[in-house]
């Protein structure tokens, strides 16, 4: 008897079939990975698993007896808990009153009084029995992403969850806090609990999953023991064929575009979040900046942009025109927030293209705008980069991240900027337009623009760049060739270990 | 050249669905209305011909109608135009008094001027002190992160009773027994194009203004740049746009439209300049720019329908001695049933995307 059965489960949206008959079978005491790229349907799966959505054929079986869930209500009832990747915390609370939230817990039958006391020690129970570190008293605002993120599992558990989803529970966390969770989820998966975990990394699913289950546009193309899968066995099923990793033609010397020297720059709370940073950046190259997320990189980037001002030391690039419209169409940036930098949701695909050109010749003056020219050229970029858009007219809102992003570089390729900001700029895109934005940041830097690569993807940095640095608390932990780094080394440096003590460590 | 058929057809049933929605809004509010009015012991069905009568019956009615029409396509403007930039100008009131102030005195201390030539420079006065009042508002919101909804509401009194102690002493007309100016000279008065009504030509440059606006928020990068400060500051600020540049321009240019609203009044239809003159124009102008969806087009539809309901309602008390109030009334119905019919819209957008 499985614990869970999921059987020809076919669901269809307007246009699209999300799920074509899905099978999908979880054992007692299982981590099952679900793998693949945006938009091939496993969130849609476990929607349905969760009651968010209902099937429109096939169906659910809780150990071989069928169910319908009408809501998350009926799910969770169950024994089924969801750790969505945006958690569902109210950041003013504390880690208690996150939990019981929605739940009646009180003193007595006749007694009204909130029962915090009991509730506490319940989790503290909970806490111990699985390994979760947690301290229920702090508030959740307080918490570091990972400890969030463990109140989440903490808040299935106290339903008394059989059933743990989570959806692509890696993507916010730094490389230690996943390991913390993945020893959290193997502690789970001892004592009787399932897991079903969604996922777009191969190497995540092989070092934690027992069996993997792999959708491509809505189909089940594969369930595997992971023992029995290789890495690129899985990335074919994934994507339907071979996945390369991007080649690097040697680089081209050119001259330094961009200088800084000691340069400091403070973040949104007026606190130090870049601190003494020295680097130069030249034409033709691919400079990386690693780092967990929330280490001066997204200050460092927009004092580069020119929208954060800078607290002191250096920041030249050279050739820059005086004026502020010209200079902000020199520098490309490919923002890290799309959403809230990138794009104008609701605005046309050729509106958010003319955001930064409007106004200079040959897209119209001052005074008219050509829309003409403008939808040609959004047109050709459609086409020239694979855009899954009808055309120039539709809604940016209307397009997936992926084919978001791709309008994104390519306005910010077309003004051949004197720089390049790329920053996360294939985060939450799929295998397929990841590697297309890595072929295009190779080739425009081959063509001899400077560009700058902000990422917290190890694998990203590494296939691209010319050279690494790795920021720390706002402060370089060393700069490599990157012919010369290793994952190892990088992952050390990410973790507040400079060079220097690693080459010391070395050479001892 | 400019936009393809595709986008013109789609184009097209936007406003044909977001039309008909209205419409059926409006039907319904007047049906619901129609029980009230039954409630309140009238016969709806008369009430509502003496409605449509007053508003529409003869020319002289229809003239009416229009003029009322001219200020609120001015207020309605206003409050579109600073909203398509995410700004809420609740001050169209004051800088409506601004305006009138600005073109009376223009109109009635200026002398010896040819008469096209007189009007344009009342015009550009309304319009001058009108963006000064609103840009102060925005000078506020930009520099200093004043809230643009309170200040405006402030400045609203700040204007209504300067405007009230000017016409009681400084600029009143002599001997000074009534709170009022004296009249404008005649080269400053618009042309009245319907014999024996209020109403000027005024009413053309309203009309032409809604289409120059339409322009420039749609045609021009000035208006691009508008809009996406409006949407997305974010996005405007990584754009290399002045975000705090644009919120100044934006309230500027919406208390100058809402300034002309007070001139054409003036120069158009009182000729003097009262304490306490306006109907609550710049009030409406909320109203009017919501039921237009900021549009300025949909604007001079929405200002026409207002002032409709306005003028027939006095026909309306006439006829049956039904209270002018209800018609304020059937006003806050429509609205609602308009704001209902928004949500309705929304709603089908997202179960169709739930696919239920």
């Amino acid at each position: 008897m499985s614990l869970l059965r999921m059987e020809e489960i076919t669901k269809r949206f307007p246009g699209v079939v999300a799920n074509d008959q899905v099978d999908l079978v979880l054992e007692e005491g299982e981590i099952h990975a679900l793998l693949g790229e945006n938009g091939s349907g496993k969130s849609t799966l476990m929607n349905m698993l969760y009651g968010i959505y209902r099937p429109d054929a096939g169906r659910i079986l809780l150990r071989d007896k069928e169910v319908q869930f009408s809501s998350p209500t009926d799910a969770i009832s169950a024994g089924i808990g969801m750790v969505h990747q945006h958690f569902m915390l109210v950041p003013t609370m504390t880690v208690t009153e996150n939990v019981i939230l929605g739940l009646k817990e009180q003193k007595g039958r006749w007694n009204p009084l909130l029962d915090t006391r009991g509730a506490e020690k319940r989790i503290n129970a909970l806490a111990e029995q699985y390994g979760l570190d947690i301290e229920p008293n702090a508030r959740v605002w307080q918490l570091p992403v990972g400890a969030q993120q463990r109140v989440e599992i903490l808040k299935s558990l106290y339903r008394n969850a059989e059933i743990l989803v989570l959806d692509e529970p890696t993507a916010v966390l730094a490389p230690k806090e996943v390991e913390h969770l993945i020893e959290v989820l193997r502690n789970l998966a001892r004592s009787g609990k399932s897991i079903i975990f969604i996922s777009h990394k191969l190497n995540e699913v092989i070092q934690l999953a027992d069996r993997v289950s792999v959708l491509r546009n809505g189909v089940l193309s594969g369930q595997v023991d992971v023992a029995d899968a290789t890495a690129s066995q899985l990335a074919e099923m994934m994507v339907g064929r071979q996945v390369e990793t991007p080649k690097k033609k040697p680089r081209k010397s050119g001259e330094t575009i961009l200088t800084t020297a000691n340069l400091v720059v403070k973040d949104d709370r007026s606190l130090i979040a870049v601190d003494d940073l020295t680097f130069d950046l030249a034409k033709g190259e691919i400079f990386g900046v690693a780092g967990v997320d929330g280490n001066g990189q997204k200050e460092l980037t927009e004092a580069i942009a020119g929208v954060r001002s800078i607290e002191s030391g250096n920041l030249e690039i050279s050739g820059l025109s005086k004026s502020r419209g010209k200079r902000f169409r020199e520098i490309g940036h490919v923002t890290e927030d799309r959403h809230q930098t990138g794009v104008v949701l609701p605005f046309s695909l050729w509106e958010n293209y003319a955001l930064k050109v409007c106004g200079t010749p040959p897209y119209g003056n001052w005074l008219n705008m050509n829309t003409g020219v403008m939808q040609e050229q959004t047109r050709a970029a459609i086409d020239q980069f694979s855009i899954k858009a009808t055309g120039p007219d539709v809604a940016m809102s209307t397009l997936s991240g992926g084919n978001q992003q791709k309008v994104v570089l390519a306005r910010e390729l077309a003004l051949d900027p004197k720089l390049l900001l790329a920053a996360q700029p294939t985060r939450g895109l799929d295998v397929g337009a990841a590697e297309y934005v890595h072929e295009r940041l190779l080739s425009a830097r081959d063509s001899g623009m400077a560009i700058m690569l902000i990422s917290t993807e190890l694998e990203e940095v590494l296939a691209l760049s010319d050279r690494i640095m790795v920021m720390y608390e706002g402060k370089s932990m060393g700069l490599v060739d990157a012919s010369q780094a290793s994952r190892e080394m990088l992952g050390l440096m990410m973790a507040g270990v400079s060079l220097e003590n690693i080459e010391n460590g070395m050479s001892q | 050249m400019s936009v393809g058929p595709d986008a013109i057809r789609t184009r097209a049933i936007k406003v044909a669905k977001s039309t008909s929605l209205s419409l059926t809004a409006i039907g319904l509010a007047l049906l619901v209305s129609a029980v009230l009015i039954l409630l309140a012991g009238f016969n709806p069905l008369i009430a509502y011909a003496a409605l449509l009568k007053g508003a529409f019956g003869d020319s002289f009615a229809i003239g009416n109608t229009l003029a009322r029409t001219t200020p609120l396509i001015f207020t309605g403007l206003a409050v579109a135009f600073a909203f398509r930039c995410n700004l809420l100008n609740i001050g169209a009131e004051g800088q409506l008094y601004a305006g009138a102030l600005a073109s009376v005195v223009v109109g009635i201390f200026v002398t010896g001027l040819p008469t096209p030539l007189h009007i344009m420079l009342a015009i550009a006065a309304g319009f001058a002190a009108g963006a000064m009042w609103g840009g102060l508002a925005g000078l506020m919101k930009s520099q200093r992160g004043i809230n643009e909804i309170v200040s405006t509401i402030m400045l609203n009194f700040v204007a209504i009773f300067f405007v009230s102690y000017m016409v009681q002493g400084p600029i009143a007309e002599p001997p000074g027994f009534f709170h009022q100016t004296a009249q404008v000279a005649t080269t400053a008065r618009l042309p009245i194009i319907a014999p024996k009504s209020d109403l000027s030509i005024g009413i053309l440059i309203a009309v032409g203004c809604a289409i120059f606006i339409a322009y420039l928020l749609w045609r021009t990068p000035f208006g691009l740049r508008l809009r996406t400060v409006g949407r997305s500051e974010g996005a405007a600020r990584f754009a290399g746009i002045p975000v705090n540049r644009f919120m100044f321009g934006a309230m500027s240019i919406s208390g100058g439209l809402a300034g002309l609203a007070g001139t054409v009044e003036i120069i158009g239809s009182q000729y003097r300049l009262l304490d306490f003159f306006s109907p609550g124009y710049g009030f409406d102008g909320i109203a009017v720019a919501f039921l237009g969806r900021s549009d300025p087009i949909g604007v001079i539809f929405a200002a026409f329908l207002f002032a409709a309901l306005r003028i027939g309602a006095n026909q309306m008390q006439r006829t049956t001695g039904l209270p002018t109030s209800l018609v304020l009334v059937i006003q806050g119905t429509v609205i609602l049933f308009i704001l209902g019919a928004g949500i309705l819209q929304w709603y089908r957008q997202r179960q169709q995307e739930k696919g239920a």
